[in-house]
């Protein structure tokens, strides 16, 4: 656990950041993803410029029916947010289950997202909500959905040297939403998570959101699971066969490893998905 | 006070400083001018190693030096327990790997740096050049025909063959039984996991040709012992200081190479070294527990009578033999399968196995959890054989209660018990007979309820010297202790053991308390240095307090007497008339006279006025080797709920009742029995090693390898027994590791409870979610 030598600054300024980062330095926010892997030397960045403290990256606003979460925003403050609790439910669940209390108050929903572990909690309700991840780098700002910005296991659409600046969510109080995971016994990360975001006409849904995390090698969106769900009253019959469809929609992103295999990983995703749907309407 | 301090649930005294970080550990002790050791480890299981190009390493900032295996002149580490009649072999255990590493972790090479970080960018630049051999990491199949071997001398990887009773009386009595139950039982490999990982600073004077070594060690004695024989300095000339120790469970018993290492470098360089492991390094080199696959059978008769138990044991060793690792799978494994119950035929063939893997050695229970679990899975597949009621199948074979000694059929003289009575409060705090009816009616609503009954005793207190030489012990198992009061009254206890986290600085002052009448707050248990404390064998196999404790015990009664004589003297009386009580001694009859136990000291010190005859001082030592081993004996339950849907298991209950004599302080008792729950109920729910077919650790993190958390439990339920043993001078038993050895199959055995209905009769542990999910989906088809 003795990483390789590193400098550190800390940034009071996006800008600073930027301007700081060089060719093999890394932002550190929580530092609670990027030191385990440093003292491990799987990362060995020669510089690390601390964004935790740049206020612009900080806050939580909702405004205009958009909800704006600061890059680095920790998921106990997110977790704790009423605004993120009226606005969007499955996120502060999803940030409320991110480990322990301690590595809530450090971590960061930008480190969250950038280091992209496939067992995260909060990019699968990103996903399933809808949110979009803003970006800036040194030549300017763009701005992602969180689908196109989850790639692969650990990869993502963000480039060297970029800063997500801030994430941003359609305001869905009239929703029901929800995030449930099957937590790994020892790390507590998702062994499988699912999120929903519904749209009720009476009993009918009449829209539909779902993705699955960890059980696959990124936050996946479901679409065969909602379409089963849409224009159902969500009732058993519809349940079994949105379950049904979810084992599709994730069939080519499912991973597994000796201890919870793909097979187990892809029975709980349609277990968790009806107790999600449960969770968001109960 | 004096006779009530015993009993009395006291905070413990070494709490504030562990809870405030004043604690001083190994790696807090810093040392002048001190280098920093990394070891470069071998990422493969099984290589022969080509080559070693230390030299861009050698020129990176701060590195003094770097030392490969040719260049070190350590003699191999011994393996200390050789046990007899097994045909044993004990492959060369080098420091370092200079020809072959066997284990992912197996040290080729030590870089010293001013800096740890710098010896660790230093131990990455050492280029070595493996070429890989095959790798067998399960001790079953390493045992057969085929399969790679490890050490040119040990063949077919078995490094002994140890068999205990008689195998043809055992097979006729399976051969001629009503019902014979079998299962092929995973005892699965698991990390001790210490809070404080392994650590060593050593310091050498060349003048005066002393070397000082502080190391994690719950044996100082011993590990001076193998360090004067590895570096072949003479023994008064090693010190061993074990500072405060952060927990062991068994895994700081062994001398390690890491620690050799140190001593090594600081006389070669001549300047002080430190290591200290990662917790990385911890998981790969720091022992590990259990790894048997046990074929087991067990024999009963239609109308209940448990008539024989007969198992095959592969244990495996990993890549050498630890310093106590044959003794754990065969001595401290055969004898105890009996268990509380009266079973006359007995049979053990347990094969120690060389695997490409971490070694193994004494974890929490040794040896005992695994023939515990087996006794008490089997008498379960035997209730369902028979259709009896587990808890009626085993209240018929229990045996009866006895005081002062039961010879059972694997030659152990238990010293007492009365099973029966822990078995009835255990069940009437569970509820059993209602329990059975809850859970018929929970099943009718779809819900899988379980529970699992244990009746177990063990064997501890580790024991008498003349059995550990009978059964190959290459030391004694006695200890020693003396009681020093200063002239002002305050007392000094130095021991030979070695406590890391039990508690033993409160207890033994509550035993020197009670018997001697000084506060308890005036009492100093002083252990963990050999220069300072006088010999003993260490602190494992729930020794310290039945050994070491006896031995406070009687130097404190010798004391006592000296007190008294000199009271007498003093107050102008005959001896015969002096009372005591409470600390004071009082003539009969005038209680206005009266001499308190630190009035006497002071005068024992002072000498003005001894009687006749009398050596003037305060202080007694003691020697004592225990005539027997103690066995405590209980029972334990759990009820566990399993999720059908999601394989997860729910603990519910955990009622506890366990025998220990008289317990000297509850608090720590509970303490011990929920610490030793908290780790059983783990192996059976979810800790567990996992190897690739490459050898290489899956489980090499705490990401992937499950400590229990506290949200798993419930609040325990625990209750007591008393029964004394007969032979001890205050006829405590151990406690350190039944919490350990009962709860495994406790939970275990509640959870096949559960699954039954459904068809599920066995699922290797750990009992993980997805293995219980598709236990379920392969018995009923997923239905
Ligand atoms: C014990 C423990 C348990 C955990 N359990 C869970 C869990 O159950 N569920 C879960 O989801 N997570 C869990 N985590 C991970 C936790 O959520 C981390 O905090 C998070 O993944 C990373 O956030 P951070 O702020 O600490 O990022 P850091 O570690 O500081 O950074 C991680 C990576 O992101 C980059 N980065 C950070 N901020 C930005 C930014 N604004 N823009 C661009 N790049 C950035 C860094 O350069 C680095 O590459 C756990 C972590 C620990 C230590």
């Amino acid at each position: 656990m003795w990483p390789q030598q590193f400098d550190y600054q800390r940034a009071d300024s996006v800008e600073s950041a930027l301007a700081a980062i060089g060719d093999n330095g890394k932002f550190i926010a929580g530092g609670h993803s990027l030191l385990p892997a440093m003292k491990l030397r799987l990362s060995t960045p020669d510089q690390l410029v601390d964004i935790s403290r740049i206020d612009a990256l900080r806050g939580i606003t909702n405004g205009n029916g958009n909800l704006s979460i600061g890059g680095a925003a920790t998921h106990a403050e997110i977790a704790a947010s009423a605004a993120v609790g009226a606005a969007c439910p499955a996120l502060a669940q999803a940030c409320g289950m991110v480990g322990d209390q301690a590595v809530r108050n450090f971590g960061t929903l930008g480190g969250n997202i950038a280091h992209a572990d496939p067992a995260s909690d909060p990019p699968t309700a990103l996903v399933a909500c809808g949110a979009t991840i803003h970006i800036q780098g040194v030549d300017g700002s763009r701005s992602v959905s969180a689908q196109d910005f989850f790639v692969d296991l650990f990869e993502t659409d963000l480039q060297d040297g970029e800063l997500i600046t801030s994430i941003s969510l359609p305001d869905c109080s009239d929703c029901q939403c929800a995030y449930v995971k099957l937590p790994h016994p020892a790390s507590r990360y998702a062994i499988v998570g699912v999120a929903v975001c519904l749209k009720m006409d009476g009993d009918t849904c009449a829209q539909a959101d779902v993705a699955v995390g960890g059980a696959t090698v990124k936050a996946v969106k479901c679409a065969g699971a909602a379409a089963a769900l849409v224009g159902s009253s969500l009732d058993d019959a519809a349940l079994s066969a949105a379950a049904a469809a979810l084992s599709d929609d994730i069939g080519d992103w499912l991973t597994g490893d000796v201890a919870y295999p793909e097979a187990y990983r892809s029975a709980m995703a349609g277990v968790f998905l009806k107790r999600a749907i449960s969770a968001a309407s109960g | 006070m004096s006779t009530r301090i015993f009993g009395s649930g006291i905070k413990r005294r070494e709490d504030p400083r562990l809870i405030t970080g004043e604690a001083r550990y190994t790696d807090d002790i810093k040392l002048q001018g001190a280098l920093h050791m990394a070891v470069v480890r071998s990422p493969y299981a099984h290589a022969r190693i080509v080559s070693i190009d230390s030299s861009a390493a050698a020129g990176l900032p701060g590195v003094r030096a770097i030392f490969t295996g040719s260049d070190i002149d350590l003699a191999g580490l011994p393996t200390a327990w050789l046990i007899p009649d097994s045909d044993l072999k004990t492959p060369e255990h080098p420091a370092l790997a200079s020809d072959v590493v066997r284990y992912v972790g197996d040290g080729v090479a030590i870089v010293l740096a001013d800096s740890r970080y710098q010896a660790q960018d230093a131990a990455d630049a050492v280029m070595v050049d493996y070429e890989e051999l095959p790798v067998v990491v399960d001790p079953h199949e390493a045992a057969q025909a085929g399969a790679p071997q490890l050490h040119a001398d040990v063949e077919g990887n078995i490094a002994f063959r140890w068999v205990m009773g008689d195998r043809e009386a055992a097979d006729a009595v399976f051969a001629a039984a009503d019902v014979v139950v079998s299962e092929r039982i995973l005892q699965q490999r698991l990390l001790p996991t210490a809070m404080e990982p392994r650590a060593a600073s050593a310091q050498y004077n060349a003048a005066t040709g002393e070397l000082t070594l502080w190391c994690t060690s719950q044996n100082p004695h011993i590990h001076r012992f193998i360090v004067s024989a590895v570096t072949g300095l003479p023994e008064n000339k090693v010190r061993v200081i074990a500072p405060e120790v952060g927990g062991g469970f068994g895994s700081k018993i062994p001398c390690y190479p890491d620690e050799a290492l140190v001593s090594w470098a600081a006389m070669k360089l001549g300047v002080p070294i430190r290591w200290a492991e990662t917790r990385s390094e911890n998981y790969l080199t720091t022992i590990h527990g259990r790894d048997h696959v046990q074929f087991v059978d067990m024999a009963a008769s239609n109308d209940g009578k448990i008539l024989g138990v007969r198992a095959t044991v592969y244990a495996g060793m990993g890549a050498y033999l630890s310093t106590a690792a044959p003794g754990i799978p065969t001595i401290l494994h055969g004898l105890l399968y009996v268990g509380p119950y009266t079973i006359d035929n007995v049979f053990c063939e347990s094969i120690g196995v060389m695997t490409n893997a971490t070694p193994t050695d004494a974890y929490r229970g040794a040896g005992r959890p695994e023939a515990t679990f087996l006794l008490e899975r089997m008498m379960d597949k035997v209730a369902g054989a028979l259709d009896m009621d587990p808890v009626a199948l085993r209240r018929q074979n229990l045996i009866p209660p006895f005081a002062d000694g039961y010879e059972v059929a694997t030659t152990l003289i238990y010293d007492s018990g009365d099973y029966e009575a822990a078995f009835d409060k255990a069940l009437a705090m569970a509820g059993y007979d209602d329990f059975r009816a809850q859970q018929a009616q929970a099943l009718q609503e779809g819900r899988y309820l379980g529970i699992g009954v244990t009746a177990y005793t063990e064997m501890c207190g580790l024991g008498p010297s003349q059995v550990a030489g009978a059964v190959g012990f290459q030391g004694g198992l006695w200890e020693s202790a003396t009681v020093r009061v200063t002239p002002t009254g305050k007392v000094q206890a130095l021991i030979g053991a070695s406590p890391h986290g039990q508690g033993s600085e409160t207890t033994l002052a509550q035993i020197i308390s009670s018997e001697l009448g000084f506060p308890v707050d005036d009492i100093e248990v002083i252990h963990g240095d050999t220069t300072e404390t006088p010999m003993g064998w260490g602190t494992y196999g729930s020794r310290t307090t039945p050994v070491t404790g006896a031995a406070l015990a009687q130097a404190s009664r010798k004391l006592k007497e000296k007190a008294r004589v000199l009271a007498a003297h003093l107050m102008e009386a005959n001896p015969d008339d002096i009372e005591y009580a409470d600390g004071s001694f009082s003539v009969k009859g005038s209680p206005d006279q009266a001499q308190s136990i630190q009035d006497v000291t002071l005068m024992a010190h002072l000498a003005w006025n001894m009687p006749e005859g009398m050596d003037p001082g305060f202080e007694e030592s003691q020697f004592y080797d225990p005539p027997n081993f103690v066995y405590p004996f209980g029972t334990h339950i759990a009820i566990v709920e399993v999720d059908p849907v999601t394989g997860s298991i729910d603990l519910q209950r955990y009622i506890a009742v366990d025998d220990c004599g008289p317990q000297i302080n509850p608090e720590i008792v509970a303490g011990q029995i929920h610490g030793g729950v908290v780790q059983g109920v783990a192996q059976a729910l979810c800790e567990g090693v996992i190897y690739d077919d490459n050898g290489q650790l899956l489980t090499g993190t705490m990401l992937d390898y499950c400590m229990p958390k506290a949200d798993m439990f419930p609040n325990f339920e625990l209750g007591e027994t008393v029964t004394p043993s007969p032979h001890h001078p205050v006829g405590v038993k151990g406690v350190g590791e039944t919490g350990t050895i009962a709860s495994t199959p406790t939970v275990y055995n509640a959870v096949l409870d559960a699954l039954s209905p459904l068809g599920v009769a066995q699922i290797d542990m750990p009992l993980t979610a997805a293995k219980v999910w598709q236990a379920i989906q392969n018995a009923n088809g997923g239905n």
